[in-house]
């Protein structure tokens, strides 16, 4: 099954995680809410697939190109 | 003794209840949606206190002369402290012609007495009012709360400059920086800052009493979409109508998402609005924010000589906050230093909007003209993002270049929430905060072009 790796597109800090391994998303299902330049931004899944990695919890300050989850399709 | 002349009810009318009605839509709008609560409320609030008379938050005092140009006879008073004046009433009949109100207001004395000979240019009486006069024309001394706030803050060109020093250290560059193509887009969106202000002018086409030009440069500064520029810009040119220019300014920011959509989708294919940004701009070193703000300050005043204090100020905070050194002034300016001066300049607006002042044709067409200036600075940055599509390898959503229009950061966020909506993968944000800071000094040089030639 081809991969799908979702990454941070800006620096800031992760407010909810909307997803755990194993969950169905489609595409443009929310898969996290990532606060930053003082708004919320909503990363979107971007296939319909199985999240089979998260990688990031909520409080956490990431920055861009790192991984937020993997999706399977 | 206390009665019905000394209340507020004698000088109420249906323009007092309508403007009401609005401030507390403007309140609820802030309290329940949550619109722009901050500005909102506010302003709400102002509008509520001015438009209930006698309170004098917001009072003037003008004297008037006796201006018929000859010495004469005053025959009889034709007014007194319950008369609601309007512009042009009778306040004295003299044997050779009448003095009339010169503005509307209310009485607050006649100097002079029936029998008596005026000459010319002599005090006859001395109103009340709130409405805001040409200064060189009309002279009138604040003596309300609000009034002297409005006068020695706005007036005298304070508080809107501070307020863009605040927002300077509010502004990362970076993104701009990062792609200085993005200046362009901030350029191309005040094309709507021209384009209103020739249709303000046109107005006179069709109308008696069409905008003068003075006018019509606060009307199209008003497609800057930046409140402090929209304020300071009427404040010098056209002070008479700074009440409608700024209402139609800050409630047009908090409508981008509403107005920008439909203008976007209209000159963009979904397949354009899909188009993919790397998320990632290069990093910009710390020597670079530093250097930026120095030298922007320096080249844009020494072309644009009047926009000295919006953009001076505006840089000096942006200073603050990326030299590292002065995290305290930054700090300041950030938090408590804006919300003093917002809550000093959007109670001023709220409380220029009494009925007198409000409730003309011309508030009606200023916030018309306003939105049309917010509409086309809209197409013109989407249209020059397509331009440069056309002329470069690498192409850019043409979106981006709708946030060229400032209302810092709505219109980079409604830009972020459509490249998403078009394609998942997109996160258009740091994009878009490129084109969104530069129509903010887009916006003050315009602004200082106008005051150049009209001021």
């Amino acid at each position: 099954m081809a991969q799908e790796i979702v990454e941070v597109p800006l620096t800031g800090k992760i407010v909810s995680v909307n997803v755990k391994p194993g969950d169905t998303v489609k595409e443009g299902d929310v898969l996290c809410l990532l606060e930053s330049m003082k708004m919320e931004n909503p990363i979107l899944a971007p296939v319909d697939g199985t999240v089979t990695q998260v990688e990031i919890e909520v409080e956490q300050v990431v920055k861009p190109g790192e991984r937020i989850a993997v999706i399977e399709y | 003794m206390f009665g019905f002349f000394e209340t507020g009810f004698l000088f109420f009318y249906w323009g007092n209840a309508l403007m009401l009605l609005i401030g507390g839509a403007l309140i609820y709008l802030g309290v329940s949606k949550k619109m722009e609560p901050l500005l909102l409320v506010p302003i709400g609030f102002g509008i509520l206190l001015i438009n209930l008379p006698l309170g004098g938050l917001m009072d003037y005092e003008l004297q008037v002369t006796n201006t018929s140009g000859a010495p004469a006879r005053v025959i009889s008073i034709e007014v007194d402290k319950t008369t609601r004046i309007g512009e042009s009433d009778i306040i004295l009949q003299l044997d050779s012609g009448e003095v009339l109100a010169p503005i509307h207001g209310r009485l607050k004395e006649v100097v002079v007495s029936p029998g008596q000979v005026i000459e010319p240019g002599e005090v006859v009486a001395v109103m009340i009012t709130n409405a805001q006069t040409d200064q060189a024309e009309l002279p009138t001394k604040p003596v309300g709360l609000l009034s002297r706030v409005f006068a020695y803050g706005i007036m005298w060109q304070i508080i809107p400059p501070l307020i863009f020093l605040c927002l300077g250290a509010l502004t990362d560059f970076g993104p701009m920086i990062a792609n200085p193509k993005t200046l362009l887009l901030g350029a191309a969106a005040q094309f709507g800052v021209y384009f209103a202000f020739f249709a303000a002018l046109a107005t006179n086409l069709f109308m008696v009493e069409g905008f003068t030009i003075a006018e019509a440069a606060s009307i199209g500064i008003i497609g800057g979409a930046e409140g402090p520029t929209t304020i300071y810009v009427t404040s010098i040119l056209a002070p008479h109508i700074i009440g409608a220019t700024a209402v139609a300014c800050y409630t047009y920011m908090a409508l981008v998402p509403i107005i920008q959509p439909p203008i976007i989708k209209l000159l963009t294919t979904k397949k354009e609005r899909a188009i993919y940004m790397k998320p990632q701009l290069r990093e910009v070193s710390n020597r670079e924010k530093i250097l930026f703000p120095v030298f922007s300050a320096i080249i844009v005043i020494l072309f644009v000589p009047m926009s000295a204090p919006l953009i001076g100020c505006f840089m000096l905070g942006n200073l603050f906050m990326t030299c590292g050194v002065t995290d305290r002034l930054s700090k300041t300016a950030q938090t408590a230093f804006i919300d003093i001066l917002t809550i000093f300049i959007t109670l001023c607006i709220g409380a220029t909007m009494s009925a007198g002042n409000f409730l003309l044709p011309k508030t009606l067409m200023v916030l018309f003209l306003g939105v049309v200036a917010f509409g086309t600075a809209t197409g013109a940055g989407v249209l020059m993002a397509k331009l440069m599509n056309l002329l470069s390898k690498e192409k850019i959503n043409p979106m981006i270049g709708a946030a060229g229009v400032s209302a810092v950061p709505m219109a980079a966020r409604v830009v972020q929430v459509m490249g998403q909506k078009a394609n998942p993968r997109n996160f258009l944000l740091m994009h878009a905060m490129g084109p969104n800071v530069a129509g903010a000094i887009g916006a003050a040089i315009a602004g200082g072009v106008f005051l150049g030639m009209v001021g």
